[in-house]
């Protein structure tokens, strides 16, 4: 016998249950005077966030098409410029007006979920290579175990897109579409498919 | 009370993380409009709570050991006495939500939800310990939990190509 490496394992998943909200988002279950706020909403730009103002609009579906009404999904992204507001950014310094973290539950009623956002900037893959715009979306609902990890890009990035290494790498071509939020306007639509002909591809992060 | 720490996957504490809790009262009632169980609410429970780990990535909390529920899914299924843990490390890959089960619970084992674990020891890893150095006489229990999160280095795909 080796010595043993002694790594822990990651704890376990479990669903995040029809009541997220109480833990996450207590002022959106109704629950006020704890928070003054629930934290990630809200509009992720201010006056003085640099950048393109856009609003991203979408639902998470299931294997029959019918919107979750109990989903939760969060968002990270970098700023106008490519850079992440975090202290493991090396190149650079983030937007000091911009997180580039947001939290919104599907709308009670309709499941619908709307992040008023910028558009971020292109981040270098590992090797070097530049990304296409993305915003990495986590989505967790009833019924789902683990929390569901994607990405969103931009359907006005067509160049980009082309040559992004993590698009390039996806093998079903026809799956890629699923992982393009489609912009009109300021308006980027996003919707979220867990399983069926038009499931998301999820990524094992 | 509920303490523990955040620890990656070497070990090492996580410090600033962002840990929120819910769980439902000593009754098995959960805050929330869409909640139908006949137990009441407590009036004077709230039901959740959010705190950041210090320096070594402890964290802790007084809160009330939530009771057990039946739901709508088998015949008599039933929720162990369990507290909904959301955790935010250092990097988005790493986000986590999970469940803390309590030390000696026999529903733990017949829950269908824990049985989606395939595997025996990651349950018993959700399992809190009852500890009776850091519970304090004639007032609480204390119940130590440490949740562990997976490495910053993630990968991007199954056949994990990268790395980690």
């Amino acid at each position: 016998m080796a010595q043993p490496l002694n790594y822990l394992k990651e704890s376990p998943s479990q669903t995040a249950g029809p009541y997220v909200h109480i833990g996450c988002t207590p002022n959106f279950a109704g629950i006020h005077g704890v928070y003054d706020h629930d934290l990630g909403s809200g509009p992720m730009a201010s006056d003085k966030t640099r950048g393109e103002r856009i609003t991203i609009r979408g639902f998470v579906h299931d294997g029959a098409g019918m919107p979750l009404k109990d989903a939760l999904v969060e968002i990270w992204q970098a700023d106008a410029d490519g850079l992440y507001n975090s202290p493991s950014e090396t190149r650079g310094s983030a937007d000091p007006n911009f997180f580039g973290w947001g939290r919104c539950p599907g709308d009670m009623a309709t499941g619908e979920f709307v992040f008023e956002t910028i558009k971020p900037g292109r981040v270098p893959f590992r090797d070097g290579r530049l990304m296409a715009p993305h915003i990495s979306f986590w989505v967790v609902a009833r019924g789902i175990n683990i929390g569901l990890n994607t990405r969103m890009y931009f359907s006005d990035e067509e160049a980009a897109n082309a040559e992004d290494p993590i698009l390039s790498r996806i093998e079903h071509r026809v799956r890629v579409p699923t992982l393009i939020g489609q912009r009109e306007g300021d308006t980027v639509t996003f919707n979220i498919h867990l399983q069926g002909e038009k499931e998301t591809v999820f990524f094992d992060v | 009370m509920v303490y523990g720490r955040v620890l990656d996957e070497r070990g090492r504490g996580v410090p600033g993380a962002l840990v929120e809790f819910w769980q439902a009262n000593a009754g098995g009632r959960y805050r929330h409009k869409k909640e139908t169980y006949l137990a009441p609410l407590d009036p004077n429970f709230g039901g959740f709570g959010r705190t950041i780990t210090d320096e070594e990535g402890n964290y802790a909390f007084r809160t009330v050991k939530p009771g057990p529920y039946p739901w709508p899914n088998g015949v008599n299924d039933w929720r162990p006495a369990h507290i909904h843990f959301s955790v935010f490390g250092h990097g988005f890959s790493q986000r986590l939500i999970t469940q803390m089960y309590f030390e000696g619970d026999p529903m733990i084992w017949i829950c269908p939800i824990v049985k989606t674990i395939p595997d025996e020891q990651a349950i018993r890893s959700l399992i809190a310990a009852l500890d009776m150095n850091a519970t304090i006489p004639h007032d609480l229990r204390a119940y130590k939990f440490d949740i562990v999160l997976r490495g910053r280095r993630s990968t991007l795909f199954e056949n994990r190509p990268e790395g980690n």
